[in-house]
């Protein structure tokens, strides 16, 4: 555990009478993937929330470099921020900007680089993405699957510490998710990142995960490797990626 | 315990108006608090200023001349049965200077800006690009909020001025209408008609409507809720509180400056 970026500990949420997390334990070893599923509802995007400071647990705590975030003043809080980056499900470009716009604008808010250097930077990230001929057009102009690498482009610009996914993959078709998926993977091998991310989706948590955990009404069911958690013995994981099984076992 | 007997809809309606002007007052207060701090935005504020403000000054060219067009129609004929025809640049110059042109034009900008604002900030919240800036330790609310609300501040009275020149020539091409007049004989009973005084209650006023405009404006765009459905309601419910608020406002107002400057 001394390697551990960020711990979670008996975290808890509810939305009134509604449990959402119901004291979820669990930790990240810098360099990691840690790969969250989950069904939909069981709190794996209220989870990630909690983690960036955008909801406040009910009880629980979040340390990150042995600092427990929900004590952080604002400023504090910004400092922390500035050291992960989160990937929403609908990549959350800004319309009003262009790509390059979009790119350019946390590095101009946190950072006093040179004009030359942000270019470069800004070109850097979309080549990375293989997007670097989009730079020019609006969020509006691009596909699904373009706007998730732009948004990924945008995360990764700043090198941030720790990548939170949520379900990254969504509503993507089975190519466009491996293409991400493997994108996801190789730069984070390359900018040595460390990530969470949510997903339901078994092919992109088969490139990217070191680690899985599942959720199951707001307490972790399973936590250890993909390959274990395709071998459970647990009824309900043995049919969550096959759900006409889990209908006819329910 | 009590039992308490359900709100009518005229209890929830009047629940529902302080719900909201307290809403509002919060903002205002978080707006007052958060303007004062870096960063500035300097850029961003003269951006919305022209987006805001360039892009309304067709309808609101349209607006001033017709309002100095029909005013000197009706009152023509009015004027002429007591002789006093010769007071009509003045009359109209006063009426849109002091009164006409501040509401008229702040309630045209309400309609065009706040309803705008509202549908981008609800957008913008909906499609969670609100949450990204927050997540990026950039501060949404003086990004978004604090800018829009400065530049509609400083817009409007300049908005307000331009429409009410185009007012004045509306006037003008009325009474040409009627009769022949040179254009520095009207000028020169514009000019005396008025004091600089008479711009100050006025051009005060304009100030207080342009803040309005942008804090409904912003306050329910930035607080929308409900997916694409919030959107819209943010956008009408702007449009409307912001009239509204300016129509009420401008009455305390018109006392107001009777009291501080009852020479005028």
């Amino acid at each position: 555990m001394a390697d551990s970026l960020i711990t979670i500990n008996n975290l808890k949420k509810s939305f009134g009478d509604n449990i959402i997390l119901g004291g979820v334990s669990f930790h990240v070893e810098s360099g990691e993937n840690l790969v969250v599923f989950g069904k939909s509802g069981t709190g794996k995007s209220v989870l990630l929330k909690c983690i960036v400071g955008l909801l406040e647990p009910d009880e629980g705590d979040i340390i990150f470099d042995g600092k427990n975030i929900l004590n952080f003043s604002t400023k504090e809080l910004n400092s922390y921020r500035k050291q992960l980056s989160f990937l929403f499900q609908s990549a959350a470009l800004y319309d009003s900007m262009t790509v390059r716009e979009n790119l350019e604008f946390p590095l101009r808010r946190h950072f006093k680089f040179s004009e030359d250097v942000i270019q470069k930077k800004v070109v850097r990230a979309l080549e990375m993405v293989s997007l670097e001929k989009s730079i020019d057009k609006m969020p509006s102009e691009l596909s699904g699957g373009m706007r998730k690498r732009i948004g990924l482009a945008r995360s990764i610009i700043t090198e941030p510490r720790l990548m939170l996914y949520d379900e990254p993959t969504t509503g993507l078709d089975p190519i466009t998710t491996k293409e991400i998926s493997r994108l996801i993977r190789d730069l984070q091998a390359e900018l040595k990142m460390t990530s969470i991310a949510v997903t339901h989706d078994l092919i992109c948590a088969q490139i990217i995960a070191d680690r899985s955990i599942v959720l199951r009404d707001g307490n972790i069911l399973y936590e250890g490797s993909l390959d274990g958690l395709l071998n459970a013995k647990d009824r309900f994981l043995q049919n969550f990626f096959s759900p006409e099984l889990f209908e006819e076992s329910e | 315990m009590q039992n308490k007997a359900p709100l009518n809809g005229f209890e929830r309606g009047i629940l529902k108006f302080f719900h909201d002007l307290g809403n509002l007052n919060s903002f205002a207060f978080r707006f007052f608090k958060a303007m004062w701090y870096p960063p500035y935005d300097v850029a961003e504020i003269m951006r919305h200023m022209y987006e805001l403000g360039v892009k309304t000054m067709p309808i609101v060219s349209v607006t001033g001349i017709i309002i100095g067009l029909v005013l000197a129609m009706q009152s023509q004929p009015v004027l002429a049965r007591f002789g006093a025809e010769s007071f009509l640049p003045a009359m109209v110059t006063i009426s849109v200077v002091r009164e006409l042109g501040p509401v008229l034009t702040a309630v045209i900008f309400a309609g065009r800006v706040s309803s705008g604002i509202g549908a981008e900030l609800g957008s913008m919240r909906v499609t969670e690009q609100i949450d990204a800036m927050e997540v990026s330790a950039i501060n949404p609310f003086k990004y978004l909020v604090v800018t829009r609300i400065i530049a509609t501040t400083a817009i409007l009275p300049i908005l307000t001025m331009y429409s009410i020149f185009l007012s004045v020539l509306g006037c003008y091409i009325a009474i040409i209408l009627f009769q022949p007049m040179t254009i520095s004989l009207y000028i020169g009973a514009v000019i005396d008609s008025i004091k600089f005084a008479d711009f100050i209650p006025g051009m005060a006023k304009t100030i207080i409507f342009g803040f309005i405009v942008g804090l409904v404006g912003t306050e329910k765009g930035y607080n929308a809720q409900n997916g694409t459905e919030g959107v819209g309601v943010a956008s009408t419910t702007a449009v409307v509180v912001s009239s509204l608020l300016i129509l009420i406002t401008d009455t305390v107002l018109v006392k107001l400056s009777l009291v501080l400057w009852p020479t005028v």
